[in-house]
């Protein structure tokens, strides 16, 4: 239990899960979730709201039993070997898992003793992390005083304090602002090059993008896709060609030319000017897909429709998700029917209260 | 979503730009120097939590209110209101009552610990106490030492007032100290009780409905304000086994220099029993939540 090399002694995956569950009530929040994570490797955990996420990382987190199915973390069961999986891990949670009526360094140095560092040895190791997060100002200060980017590095300080082998961060920049965003994208490549592995889980596909070496794709419960970043874009085609027109009016003549040029479906953009078509099957490769649409694009010329801007791109992961779950992302889930993983019902109580 | 965050988005734009940058370097020393430490005892972390408690005191000393002005009002106002009809005067009473007071008061702020149970299981803090490898119960134990520091100071308040009233034990300090140390360990024992219930309601008001729809009668139908020999015959059947009777029977007595080994074996007993029963509870509770 304290080894002191990152990975320990087991060879293995730092995480496997086999037809893990979870019900609450009627639903069921997770159904069925296999996952094998490598050690040493950032793996993203990509879903909407409600879609199973945070659920399975508590239930990895030891802090919900699975109702079926094994989990098992560095080789230990999370519910037979508990305690083993929670001397390797670290949680941080979508809000602040630290105590906001204590300073940052009290919370420091309250977990640094409760992880058995002696009185000095606490209060260095919490110097030694505040300093580290640009928080040695605010050291002194009630973290309920601190801004959103503050809280999240307390949070992940309190997290890496005790050098866990596994860091699980359940949607750590929700609710940033895009520079404190940036901020903790940072801190995760900085403690993963250290060797951590990171389970992330998060709603935004650029997150998943910027961090994540493998990505699951899950839904409603369900892992509906899994595999490299690259893997997953090939998967949909190798590229998509996006077209804005100069005139909305002639968006019905582009779409069945572009149609008849490239043999696929033309998707058409909210926007009334625009249209994207899938190029290339994915074995053609790039180039393939480049003399495809600039064929196409000739055709619109030749039919006198003005293309304003085109661009030709790598599906990206939104267009991954569209693909999977023929939705869009953003309309998928209303408000209101998310069947909840505890904490966002909870947190969502809060908020109208 | 979640409140914590998007209250903390919309204040992390102002600040974010002003914080200082992440140190890269310090951070790997950070991670490469963390050699972990044996894990700690039982005794140790719950030891910690109890520091815990205190720095919430600490930072918030507000919240000593109900340990300070609210059992000086209790005092003050039975006291004089009762004891010139039961005993006289109230001078005479307070030599009977001061003792049961005190019992009352503190038994009826441990309601509090199923408050601050109660509020802290919302916040993302205690995810973070439950995923570590220590001992289980340590964190509500610690909860519970925070408290009985809160007992001690309600004590000693009381007793303060009650000397300037003229209260005069013929225990001595040691009758007294001995009478409060009795009262601390039932009161702990008491607590479990509110753990239970901070664990298991939903809501803050509901703990607090609940711990008074218990402490009313638990501590009024009780030999604190009157002797149970007044009382019709069923309602001394209900005193007589009330576990507040005995601790006051039992304070009383000590405060008074004599040695009520039946109420104090009474006393323990009852402390034993109720965290027998509800400490298992809680911790059941605790590891299901």
């Amino acid at each position: 239990m304290t080894s002191s090399n990152r990975t320990g002694h087991w060879a293995g995956p730092a995480i496997e899960t086999a037809g893990l569950v979870k019900t609450f009530g009627d639903t069921r929040a997770v159904d069925g979730v296999d996952l094998r994570i490598e050690a040493g490797t950032v793996y993203g955990l990509l879903g909407p709201n409600g879609a199973g996420k945070t659920t399975t990382v508590r239930m990895l987190a030891t802090l919900l039993r699975p109702d079926d199915g094994q989990a098992h973390v560095f080789g230990h069961d999370v519910v037979r070997e508990a305690d083993a999986v929670r001397s390797r891990v670290s949680l941080t949670g979508q809000y602040a898992s630290v105590d906001e009526d204590l300073t940052g360094t009290e919370n420091l140095v309250l977990l640094a003793r409760l992880t058995g560092h002696g009185k000095k040895a606490s209060y260095d190791r919490a110097a030694q992390l505040l300093d580290a997060f640009g928080l040695s100002e605010a050291a002194g200060r009630q973290v309920k005083n601190y801004s959103g980017g503050m809280r999240r590095r307390i949070d992940i300080a309190a997290s890496i304090l005790n050098t866990p082998d596994l860091l699980f961060l359940d949607e750590p920049t929700t609710g940033l602002d895009p520079r404190s965003r940036n901020q903790v994208w940072e801190i995760v490549r900085a403690v993963v090059a250290q060797g951590t592995t990171v389970l992330l889980t998060t709603q935004y596909l650029d997150e998943a993008d910027q961090l994540a070496s493998r990505i699951a794709v899950i839904d409603k419960g369900k892992v509906i896709a899994e595999g490299t970043k690259g893997e997953l874009k090939a998967s949909v085609g190798a590229g998509a060609v996006h077209v804005r027109l100069r005139d909305a009016d002639r968006r019905p003549d582009a779409e069945r030319l572009l149609r008849q040029a490239l043999g696929t479906d033309i998707q058409l953009e909210p926007d009334p000017v625009a249209l994207t078509a899938r190029v290339g099957d994915g074995s053609g490769g790039g180039s393939r897909a480049a003399e495809k649409a600039s064929l196409a694009l000739a055709e619109l010329a030749r039919a006198g429709i003005t293309v304003d801007n085109f661009s030709l791109g790598q599906p990206s992961l939104d267009e991954v998700f569209l693909a999977l779950t023929g939705k869009p992302e953003q309309t998928r889930t209303p408000p209101g029917t998310q069947h909840g993983t505890q904490p966002e019902t909870q947190q969502k109580k809060e908020a109208t209260a | 979503m979640s409140t914590a965050t998007q209250s903390s988005g919309t204040t992390g734009t102002t600040d974010s730009a002003d914080l200082a940058p992440v140190r890269a370097e310090s951070l790997a020393a950070v991670l490469v120097s963390g050699a972990r430490p044996p894990r700690p005892n039982a005794l140790r972390t719950s030891l910690t939590f109890g520091w815990r408690a205190i720095l919430k005191i600490k930072h918030v000393p507000e919240q000593l209110f109900d340990v300070t002005a609210f059992p000086i009002m209790l005092v003050l106002m039975y006291t004089y209101l009762f004891g010139g009809a039961l005993a006289g005067s109230p001078r005479e009473y307070i030599q009977y009552l001061l003792p049961g007071i005190l019992v009352m008061s503190v038994v009826m702020i441990t309601m509090y610990t199923g408050l601050s149970v109660n509020i802290d299981i919302e916040k993302g803090v205690f995810d973070r106490f439950r995923s570590l490898p220590i001992w289980r119960p340590s964190t509500l134990v610690g909860y519970l030492l925070g408290d009985a520091l809160r007992y001690t100071i309600a004590s000693v308040v009381m007793l303060s007032v009650g000397l300037i009233m003229g209260f005069r034990p013929d225990g001595g300090v040691q009758g007294v100290v001995a009478g409060v140390v009795l009262l601390i360990v039932f009161s702990f024992a008491f607590s479990w009780v509110w753990t239970m219930f901070g664990l298991l309601l939903r809501t803050e008001k509901s703990v607090m409905g609940v711990s008074m729809m218990i402490l009313f009668p638990l501590t009024f139908l009780s030999d604190i304000f009157v002797r149970p020999e007044t009382m019709p015959g069923w309602l001394q059947a209900f005193v007589n086994n009330n576990p507040v009777t005995h601790v006051s029977s039992a304070v009383r007595g000590l405060m008074d220099g004599s040695w009520p080994s039946a109420e104090i074996a009474w006393s323990l007993g009852w402390a034993g029993l109720l965290v027998a029963v509800f400490g298992p509870v809680t911790m059941r509770l605790y590891n299901r939540k």
